[in-house]
């Protein structure tokens, strides 16, 4: 694309809100239409592929690491089930638990970020500083430290997952509110006497959504790796269950007879990464010009 | 005047310019403009007039998004629109030179004072060796009243104040001797008594060097003060071009007349007059004149045809269709409104607020120091300094903004007021407004209208549905805004609409007093005026007592009773407005009054 699009969106009279704009904005981006092209196919698997399957995800349809036949399109894995099912039934736990760790994640770090910035002073010193400590920590290490305590539930994965996330994400939200806590409309709702919450989430809050749009789009992507990681390692989803991150764990010793074991999940997961970091990135371009073109 | 340009003709023209956005809006159509040398022209127009675009398209240069369609810029012969980017930069810094609105923006934060003179110097090869450019370096500060010490060159621009750094951007643009300069309101945001220097800097640099200066700005006192022509643009086109002794004193076209007597006087004794309406925007520009909608003497020509720039024997340019027979209308129209300062006052009237021996502090610094005033009802105070007087401090302290430390008493109705809002009692929330300087930064611009006004109404009081909504228009009819607003963002007005809004918002919590910091300051001239006469209609019609914050003394003049000139956190000199502006004790005041731009 030669001509950036955003200029021409933002220069014409202002009628429009400025969410459809950047919408707009940013799906005209190449890069960011092939993540969401990529991102429904992605969906569209985990979703649909459990009805679309074959056979059930634990059903034995011939010997171990077979290779590609009419029976299972892509092969067998190492107890003899078809590959191509349990990849079809295997996105959802991935998909679920990247959304649910980020959600949360995003929950706690947006509040402890919009509580220092418009705190200031000590409170906002105790915080940031506390966070610091958090993120000192991996946060894969300190997901594993939490499931080497208490063992591999799921809640607490998505948990400390989601606790991992919490401080990055604070401090985005906190350089944002910082922002606009100078502005005259913060001023002016706190001469009204209106509580410190609401003016945190119904002042502040709707003019940060731009940047923690994005910072959502990006840990989702950081979550889909960790949580496949954690299947990987055996503390994730639980065999016989399907889980792309476990496949490749089960599958990696038949990897030179079967490739597909092991090399599908690993595409999709790669896929579903890529996609996300895509269209986050694509709205951080979009922002950026939107922003440099009302601000000129 | 220095028309010392009549025998040689125009060193640069600017012909048949028009300037569109990619989506084909036009920003500027049909620019006429010629610069002589040892001249300032005087480029004026309210904002989206399309005035720097055409400036800049002097420099070959348009914001991204734009392009020049038509046009051409002949510069000893040649076309700058046409050449090749090369030789447009070679040019660019070396025979046009450009010095910018804000000089904290346009200068390198990381890079020594030395550093950035030089770099303009070393860029287009000015002297032969080092020892040239140093010399010509100490001449160039020499020029702008800058002192020349290796302790000064070894700064940073935020050691410097705002005066002295425009005075740096001023000695850059000048370092080359370029033969045409382009200024694109370089003095705003200055203060007065600076800017009244750096005006002087740029008339006296443009007269020795025999310079063509182009002087872009929205300001018309400082046209008066430095230009030598002045060509007025509207809606993107030229309306008039003359003399400066011309324009203010014979304008032609019915635009130039009204922003004229919207612009706040010091010696008049009636308000600002409005101009009705708003300017078009690009691309909702009506055919024919863009001027006929707010225009009091508009045919039907004037909406169907567009008027060619027509000149008379002494260059005085008009574009207007009925400029002969409205040069006698002029001056007709009837009387403007009283000035609110030549009122003759009643008797005392009940005291709202009175703040006495108050001083505040920002960290450890002491930024107001024991000051004390009264407001009364149905009257207005204007508190009057430049930036860091402490103006704003005193009026956040009054509706408890001011997170520092304060001492003193400061009595609302009687009883002693809490250092914040969030501490005082709602009927004082309610009771005490303000309005803020930028209405850009004071609504929040993800709220619409209506949420906004619905704030105060459901902070402060118990209202149905139905009832609140009637305050809503209630408020919004104070300030002459259609019900219509309601639905829309703040980005869908314009600024003079936000302002509105915003003053709707203070009014819809039916305050006593009402404090106005700085609230025409960021509006153009036509909309200010008609902020002015919209609060002081208030003051008469609410009997609210008011506060108003303002570095602009002419305004002083037509919104307040008495006055309060402040500097340093002191206050110099109180009284009514009359007394004070007409016979000024303190030397502070004198020196104020006398730097303050005026039109003559």
């Amino acid at each position: 694309m030669g001509r950036q699009p955003s200029l021409v969106a933002a220069a014409v009279p202002r009628r429009q809100s400025q969410r459809a704009t950047i919408l707009r904005t940013t799906l005209s981006f190449g890069r960011t239409r092939a993540g969401v092209i990529l991102l429904l196919f992605i969906v569209a698997i985990t979703v649909i592929g459990p009805l679309a399957a074959p056979h059930s995800s634990t059903e034995f349809v011939g010997t171990p690491f077979q290779g590609p036949s009419s029976q299972a399109p892509l092969g067998t894995d190492n107890l003899g089930r078809d590959v191509l099912s349990r990849v079809l039934h295997g996105g959802w736990s991935v998909l679920s638990l990247s959304i649910a760790a980020t959600l949360i994640g995003m929950g706690m770090g947006v509040t402890l970020g919009l509580v220092a910035g418009y705190a200031r002073q000590w409170v906002d010193e105790t915080l940031m500083r506390l966070l610091d400590v958090l993120l000192a920590f991996p946060t894969l290490v300190f997901a594993l430290l939490a499931v080497s305590i208490a063992g591999p539930q799921l809640w607490l994965i998505v948990l400390a997952v989601g606790i991992g996330h919490a401080p990055r994400v604070a401090r985005v939200a906190r350089g944002a509110a910082l922002e606009i806590v100078g502005q005259d409309y913060v001023s002016a709702v706190e001469a009204l006497g209106v509580p410190s919450w609401r003016i945190l989430f119904g002042e502040i809050l709707p003019n940060i959504t731009s940047p923690l749009l994005v910072e959502f789009g990006m840990r989702i992507a950081y979550s889909v790796g960790i949580i496949a990681a954690l299947s990987f390692l055996g503390f994730g989803v639980q065999p016989p269950t399907s889980d792309w991150g476990l496949m490749i764990n089960e599958n990696r010793l038949g990897l030179s007879i079967q490739p597909y074991s092991v090399a599908v999940p690993v595409l999709l997961i790669g896929l579903l990464a890529i996609a996300v970091s895509l269209i986050a990135d694509g709205l951080t371009r979009a922002i950026v010009g939107i922003e440099r073109e009302s601000g000129g | 005047m220095t028309r010392s340009a009549d025998k040689a003709g125009p060193l640069l023209e600017l012909q048949d310019l028009r300037v569109e956005l990619d989506s084909g809006v036009d920003v500027d159509d049909d620019v006429w403009l010629k610069l002589y040398r040892g001249e300032v022209l005087g480029l004026v127009g309210e904002s989206a007039s399309g005035k720097t675009t055409a400036a800049t398209a002097i420099l070959g240069y348009q914001r991204r998004g734009a392009h020049v369609v038509s046009g051409r810029v002949m510069l000893d012969g040649r076309d700058i629109l046409r050449l090749p980017p090369s030789e447009l930069r070679s040019l660019r810094g070396r025979l046009i030179s450009y010095v910018p609105q804000d000089p904290s923006m346009s200068l390198n934060p990381a890079l020594r004072i030395r550093t950035q003179l030089t770099e303009v110097l070393e860029v287009h090869g000015f002297g032969q060796t080092p020892a040239d450019r140093e010399q010509r370096l100490q001449e160039m500060l020499a020029e702008v009243l800058l002192p020349t010490g290796d302790k000064f060159l070894a700064r940073y621009p935020h050691q410097l104040s705002g005066g002295q750094q425009q005075r740096v951007v001023l000695a850059m643009a000048f370092a080359c001797q370029p033969s045409v300069i382009v200024l694109d309101e370089p003095t705003t945001g200055l203060d007065v008594t600076t800017q009244a220097h750096v005006l002087e800097t740029i008339r006296q640099l443009t007269a020795t060097h025999d310079v063509a200066a182009l002087y872009v700005t929205h300001d018309l006192a400082v046209i008066a003060a430095v230009a030598d022509r002045v060509a007025v643009m509207y809606a993107g086109k030229l309306v008039e071009i003359a003399s400066r002794d011309v324009i203010f004193h014979a304008s032609r076209h019915p635009y130039t007349r009204k922003l004229l007597a919207a612009v706040p006087s010091m010696k008049a004794t009636t308000l600002p007059e409005s101009i009705p309406g708003v300017a078009p925007r690009p691309g909702q520009r009506p055919p024919g004149c863009a001027f006929a909608d707010r225009c009091g003497w508009a045919l039907d020509t004037c909406r169907a045809e567009v008027p060619p720039l027509e000149a008379d024997a002494e260059d005085h340019r008009t574009a207007c269709w009925r400029w002969r027979e409205l040069v006698d209308e002029f001056g007709r129209e009837g009387g403007a409104l009283e000035a609110r300062s030549t009122k003759r006052t009643e008797h005392r009237r009940p005291v709202v607020l009175e703040v006495a021996g108050v001083s505040a502090w920002h960290g450890d610094r002491k930024s107001l120091h024991r000051v004390g005033l009264t407001v009364e009802e149905g009257k207005c105070i204007a508190l009057v300094g430049e930036s860091g007087s402490g103006k704003t401090t005193l009026s956040r302290c009054v509706a408890g903004l001011h997170h520092g430390r304060i001492e003193g008493s400061m009595l609302f109705r009687g009883q002693p007021l809490k250092r914040l809002a969030g501490q005082r009692s709602r009927d004082t929330r309610q009771e005490i407004q303000y309005i803020f300087q930028s209405p850009y930064s004071s609504l929040n611009p993800r709220k619409t209208i209506a949420q906004l006004l619905e704030r105060p109404l459901k902070v402060f009081f118990r209202l149905s549905r139905s009832e609140a909504e009637a305050r809503m228009v209630e408020a919004l009819e104070h300030v002459a805004l259609d019900a219509s607003v309601l639905d829309r963002y703040p980005d869908q007005l314009s600024g003079g609409e936000r302002q509105r809004a915003a003053i709707a918002r203070a009014l819809a919590a039916q305050p006593t007093l009402l404090i106005c910091d700085e609230v025409t300051s960021s509006l153009d001239v036509s909309v200010q005026s008609t902020i002015v006469e919209l609060l002081s209609r208030l003051i008469e019609e609410t009997g609210v007592g008011m506060i108003f914050v303002t570095h602009h003394l002419a305004l002083v003049r037509a919104i307040a009773e008495d006055v309060a000139v402040m500097s340093d956190g002191r206050i110099v000199e109180a009284g009514r407005t009359l007394d004070v502006l007409d016979a000024p004790q303190a030397d502070y005041t004198r020196r104020l009054l006398a730097d303050t731009p005026q039109i003559t």
